[in-house]
């Protein structure tokens, strides 16, 4: 146990003096590795904003259904119950003839003509309404097609009760905003993964590079007898070193970063403030950054070295 | 301790480094391998420390195949081996205590066993005063003492040393000479390889002349004949 504890403390402090006495290789390991983590943290941020505006706007996304003034209430709430039951429905809103009518007054209070009309009217002549919000714009058609009656929920007596949904309206809509988003979604995925596997090649190769000038250190290492665990040990060491080293100062550079562009992303992404995640959400994020660091530039090390072992 | 059975390397681009070669070197003997360049002298130690496989035939050290050697075994035997290169072969990134030290913590030994004997390794080779200089602040002469102290921190049974000389001016050459004569005298076998006829007349050790890969002569005093 002596042993192994006194091998690690040798191969621990070697990596560090690789790491300080190369200095120039270690800068350029660093520098590149920024670039990469800075794409590893940029796909991190892109994911929340993608994820984040396209839950804000399926929020924003509804399908309402007005009833006749003379819909029986009961009928109403039948309607509704049996919405909220389908599996695609995330939640169901019901407004009465008089909220409606207040939530008008309140609309159109500055409009005098418009309120002037309604006075004119004997009775309310807004019926009530169910507002319908579905888990996923795609699935807004299979909630039209039940409203239609399609699976029974609205019967002849019930489709009666319903003077106009707002369906036709949003559907080319939904339709297209869906496709749009999926695609965006897809092609952002694609880009990221490219943009990750293009900077940890590149990393590699650099950390390869450096490794290289060290080949014949490397051989002399193994002709004196050392064993491979104890020679690649120290390069393992200087590789996540790099990593770490390199983590801090991409999470450094993020805040200016995300403070400037926080203007920008709350216009743009449906108030998704990217200065505001990346300090609530700092622990994770720095966890992501770190960890991929020390992964990238230990397993790198690892590999390049095990090229100039066979000695 | 040293046995070369018929050993023969033959590469895939039908050149022969070594053909048919046997002989075997006792304990504690100096022995000299000469010969043109190309006559096979490194590959000779190549195959001991089993750096390369013979095609065919056999090395032992200490009755041991080496090319049948576990990777753990093949350590153990390497560190029971010193080696001193024409080209020195200094970690550069490590000052002389450090690169010395290296041999010693490859084998595991105790951080007490380092404090003492890489201090005392310099000092048989002259050169404790630089124990804190790093390869590219020493002279080759200085460089080649370092490789010899980091051969022989380990105590070995063997130190092959590789053109030792070959860099080095005759002053240097002569002193380098010298400490493989202590060590050698000190009870290890060493087995020299060289091109210089003056460093093989001084010794006045045994020879093996090396040509084509062949041995040619093995005399128990020879001289430079090639």
């Amino acid at each position: 146990m002596e042993q192994f504890t006194t091998a690690i403390r040798r191969i621990v402090r070697s990596g560090f003096h690789n790491f300080w006495r190369n200095g120039f290789v270690s800068l350029a390991s660093i520098l590149v590795m920024v670039i990469t983590l800075s794409v590893l943290a940029a796909t991190l941020f892109g994911g929340e904003i993608l994820s984040s505006a396209l839950t804000e706007f399926r929020s924003k996304v509804d399908v309402t259904v007005y009833f006749q003034t003379d819909a029986d209430e009961a009928d109403i709430l039948a309607v509704k119950e049996k919405l909220e039951q389908l599996p695609e429905t995330e939640a169901v809103i019901y407004t009465t003839r008089e909220q409606r009518l207040a939530d008008f007054e309140d609309r159109y209070r500055n409009d005098q003509t418009k309120l002037a009309a309604l006075e004119e009217l004997d009775e309310n002549p807004l019926g009530a309404s169910l507002n319908i919000v579905a888990k996923d714009p795609s699935q807004y058609e299979g909630i039209t097609a039940f409203l239609e009656g399609e699976t029974g929920a609205l019967s002849n007596r019930q489709s009666s009760i319903i003077a106009s949904t707002n369906d036709q309206q949003k559907q080319l809509v939904i339709g297209k905003l869906t496709n749009i988003l999926n695609t965006a979604e897809q092609l952002g995925i694609l880009i990221m993964a490219a943009l990750i596997i293009l900077s940890i090649i590149i990393t590699f190769n650099t950390i390869r590079l450096a490794i290289y000038i060290s080949r014949e250190e490397i051989a002399v290492m193994r002709l004196v007898g050392a064993s491979k665990t104890y020679i690649r040990g120290p390069f393992v060491v200087s590789g996540m070193l790099y990593g770490v080293i390199s983590a801090i100062i991409t999470l450094a550079l993020y805040f200016p970063l995300t403070y400037w562009l926080a203007d920008f992303t709350e216009g743009f992404f449906l108030g998704f403030n990217i200065f505001g995640y990346y300090l609530s959400n700092f622990g994770y994020v720095f966890l992501w950054v770190v960890i991929s660091g020390i992964l990238l530039g230990g397993v790198s090390s690892y590999l390049a070295v095990k090229r100039y072992l066979r000695v | 301790m040293i046995k070369f059975d018929n050993v023969s390397k033959h590469y895939p681009d039908s050149s022969v480094a070594l053909e048919d070669v046997s002989f075997s070197v006792e304990p504690e003997e100096f022995v000299s391998v000469v010969g043109h360049s190309g006559a096979g002298k490194t590959t000779l130690l190549k195959m001991l420390l089993a750096e390369e496989k013979p095609s065919k035939g056999k090395v032992f050290v200490s009755d041991t195949d080496v090319h049948s050697l576990r990777p753990d075994d093949m350590n153990t035997m390497r560190r029971n081996i010193g080696v001193v290169f024409q080209d020195f072969r200094l970690l550069p990134h490590k000052n002389i205590y450090e690169n010395i030290a290296f041999a010693m913590e490859a084998a595991g030994r105790p951080d007490e066993d380092i404090d003492a004997d890489v201090p005392y390794s310099l000092e048989l080779v002259g050169l404790e005063r630089k124990m804190w200089s790093f390869p590219h602040e020493l002279s080759g002469g200085e460089k080649q003492r370092a490789a010899i102290a980091r051969a022989i921190v380990n105590q070995p049974d063997i130190v092959i040393a590789d053109e030792p000389t070959g860099n080095l001016d005759p002053e240097n050459t002569y002193e380098i000479v010298q400490i493989l004569k202590k060590i050698n005298e000190l009870g290890t076998l060493v087995f020299l390889t060289t091109h210089n006829t003056g460093v093989i007349d001084a010794l006045g050790n045994r020879v093996i002349t090396m040509k084509g890969g062949r041995v040619v002569k093995d005399d128990r005093e020879g001289k430079y004949d090639v």
